[in-house]
């Protein structure tokens, strides 16, 4: 009977395991997922087998590394369904601003030997190594979106997709609009939903940790920003932070990195 | 009609009236900056001296000093939430053992609500809504039960914002159908109106003293004055043909640039109805709730049909739109979608203006 369960693995990658955090935050959940999956590689949790086959893989973390560029190839092959979590695996994350840097001259600030650290100049996500079957979206993730794709591929149908802008779901919250009644350069109207409009229900910005939304017009957002009275720097600091590597940001954000006031 | 004069020492008297027939009182608060309906228990949590001031993409709360309780113009909700919820359980589905699947409706809750304040164009929005929703073929139980249990006291508007058109759309600023209570706010008081046999028996639990003919001039003249300080408008009441004789026209590009395709507009128009579904299993697959949420003809959902997305770009999204509710919406329910609340102009994160679009792409003026 156990054997007919699917086997799932959590691997970690680059990241700072917040994201498995919201496994094992699970609860009770966690105990009913342990009934449903037979989790086989799952470090943080205790079972340890990385090379094992499985048929969910969730990757947790980006590839900043030339042995993790290798590891994802091998996850990849031993699993049936690979579906990244978090904004690190899923767009870069916030090491991915090193992308806009030189990465070696941080190392040589930073460490009294860099020549000991083996590190890529860019943090790339999975996407970008291997297929990815589905992404989850989030800093972190949250636990019902990780139950409910889950629960999608237990029943063999395809995971509902969060993909409308923050925006639809802070209005069904009935919160105030921030940007609105406040003028705080929120970024809801172009970062994807899954977090229940978090920030603006606690009357603060949004920061985009879900990652851009389908599509997303950046440029006009940051033009508003500009309008509310955000000098070029700040507003390429609100596009270039945890998703700073997802293309639509990269390009709001680096448009405006490095103009003078005007 | 008219059942005379309640002073504003003695609002408390009317939500006391509510309490007491089992009504839960909603009614203007101001929260996080913003005047919104919420639950209302004390007169003094009434927004005194509140004044809004509002532009595209704005919205700011100010204090007057003023003593009244409704001298502002609309906030970010309308009644909308109150009957069409923005996110609830229709139904629910079990599998048992054996594999048999049952369904069981999930009934919306059976509360009283009293809602106080409420606006002309709202009470015209209102009637758009229950035509959507309870008028055609089959009632939506859900918004029809709520509606049922709804008493609506409504103020004549007499402070529009500078986002309001009410009278270009010929909805306001007179409450003139569908609510049980009108208030006209003087300095001192009220004057109150029954439209409704429960506003008649809640009206006869007031002690009322007789109105005077100044008072009822003061009524008058100001909401006359609310009309006439209203600048923006819309071209015409009826821009149907106008709309899909300009499919083409270069302005949708224009505004496509501008847009964000965010749905803030729709979530706020009063009149706006589309919503989607979702499944919400348990993680042991054995329980579903079937849910019903908001949706917006600005997000990608909205045109898929299988394989295919009708509308990909906001060009198309915000074309959509437009040309619903200024001009399909003539042949779906006889007039207009639009009832010049504002809400749209002043919610929207960009400030895009829809009289100021649809002049541009059907020709005509915005202010008059
Ligand atoms: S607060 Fe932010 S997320 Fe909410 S409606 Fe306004 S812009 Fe959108
Ligand atoms: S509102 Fe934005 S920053 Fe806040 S949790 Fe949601 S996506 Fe993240
Ligand atoms: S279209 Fe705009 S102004 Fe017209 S009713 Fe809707 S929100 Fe109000
Ligand atoms: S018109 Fe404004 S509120 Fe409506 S979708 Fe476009 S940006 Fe959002």
């Amino acid at each position: 009977m156990n054997n007919a369960r699917p086997r799932i693995a959590v691997h970690k990658f680059a990241s700072c395991d917040g994201c498995q955090l919201a496994f094992l935050n699970l609860g009770e959940d966690l105990l009913a997922l342990a009934q449903a999956v037979e989790i086989v590689h799952f470090a943080e949790a205790g079972p340890v087998d990385p090379d094992a086959a499985v048929d969910i893989a969730f990757i947790e973390g980006s590839i900043s590394t030339p042995e993790d560029a290798e590891r994802v190839r091998r996850v990849r092959a031993n699993s049936r369904y690979l579906v990244t979590v978090g904004a690190c695996a899923t767009s870069g994350g916030l090491q991915a601003l090193r992308n806009f840097a030189d990465a070696r001259e941080w190392l040589a600030a930073i460490y009294a030997k860099p020549e000991y650290i083996q590190s890529l100049a860019t943090s790339t996500p999975i996407s970008s190594h291997v297929k990815v079957d589905l992404e989850l979206w989030g800093c972190p993730v949250s636990g019902r979106q990780l139950l409910a794709a889950t629960r999608s591929l237990l029943f063999a149908v395809p995971p509902w997709y969060e993909k409308d802008k923050v925006c639809l779901e802070c209005k069904r919250h009935q919160n105030v609009c921030v940007m609105v009644a406040k003028g705080a350069p929120c970024l809801g109207p172009v970062t994807r939903a899954g977090c229940g409009a978090l920030c603006p229900a606690f009357r603060r910005d949004c920061y985009a940790c879900y990652g851009p939304a389908e599509n997303p017009n950046a440029e006009s957002l940051a033009r508003r920003f500009e309008g509310l009275g955000l000098m070029p720097e700040a507003v390429a600091r609100r596009f270039l932070f945890i998703n700073g590597a997802a293309p639509a940001f990269a390009e709001a954000g680096l448009k405006r990195r490095g103009k003078p006031h005007d | 009609m008219e059942s005379g004069f309640l002073p504003r020492t003695r609002f408390q008297t009317l939500l006391d009236a509510l309490h007491r027939a089992g009504y839960r009182c909603v009614g203007p608060r101001v929260r996080d900056g913003a005047i919104v309906y919420d639950t209302l228990t004390r007169a003094e949590e009434l927004p005194r001296g509140m004044r809004d001031r509002q532009a595209p993409g704005r919205y700011r709360l100010e204090q007057t000093g003023n003593p009244r309780f409704f001298s502002w113009a609309n906030g970010p909700q309308a009644l909308k939430p109150f009957v069409f919820a923005p996110q609830e359980p229709l139904w629910r589905s079990e599998r048992n053992a054996s594999g048999e699947i049952r369904f069981a409706e999930i009934s919306p809750p059976a509360e009283r609500l009293a809602i106080i304040g409420v606006r002309a164009c709202d009470l015209a929005a209102l009637r758009l809504q229950d035509r959507h929703f309870q008028e055609g073929v089959v009632a939506d139980s859900h918004y029809a039960a709520r509606r049922r249990n709804l008493i609506l006291i409504a103020v004549h508007c007499t402070h529009p914002a500078d986002t309001c058109f009410c009278v270009s759309t010929g909805d306001g600023p007179r409450a003139t159908q569908d609510f049980d209570l009108a208030l006209s706010e003087l300095d001192d008081g009220y004057l109150v109106q029954a439209g409704s046999e429960p506003g008649r028996e809640l009206a006869a639990q007031l002690t009322l003293t007789r109105a005077t003919a100044a008072q009822r001039e003061a009524a008058a003249r100001e909401i006359e004055e609310s009309a006439k300080s209203q600048t923006r408008r819309l071209p015409s009441r009826q821009l149907r043909d106008a709309l899909f004789a300009n499919l083409e026209h270069p302005r949708w590009n224009d505004v496509a640039e501008r847009c964000l395709s965010c749905g803030n507009c729709t979530a706020v128009c009063p009149t706006c109805f589309c919503h989607s579904e979702a499944e919400e299993p348990t993680l042991a697959g054995d329980h579903s709730r079937h849910l019903r949420l908001w949706d917006s003809c600005f997000t990608q959902g909205h045109s898929y049909i299988h394989g295919l997305t009708i509308r990909a770009d906001t060009r198309t999204r915000y074309r959509q739109w437009l040309t619903h509710k200024l001009g399909s919406w003539h042949d779906q329910y006889g007039r207009s979608g639009c009832v010049g609340c504002g809400r749209c102009i002043a919610w929207c994160p960009v400030g895009i203006d829809i009289t100021e679009e649809a002049a541009a792409i059907c020709g005509g003026g915005t202010h008059g």
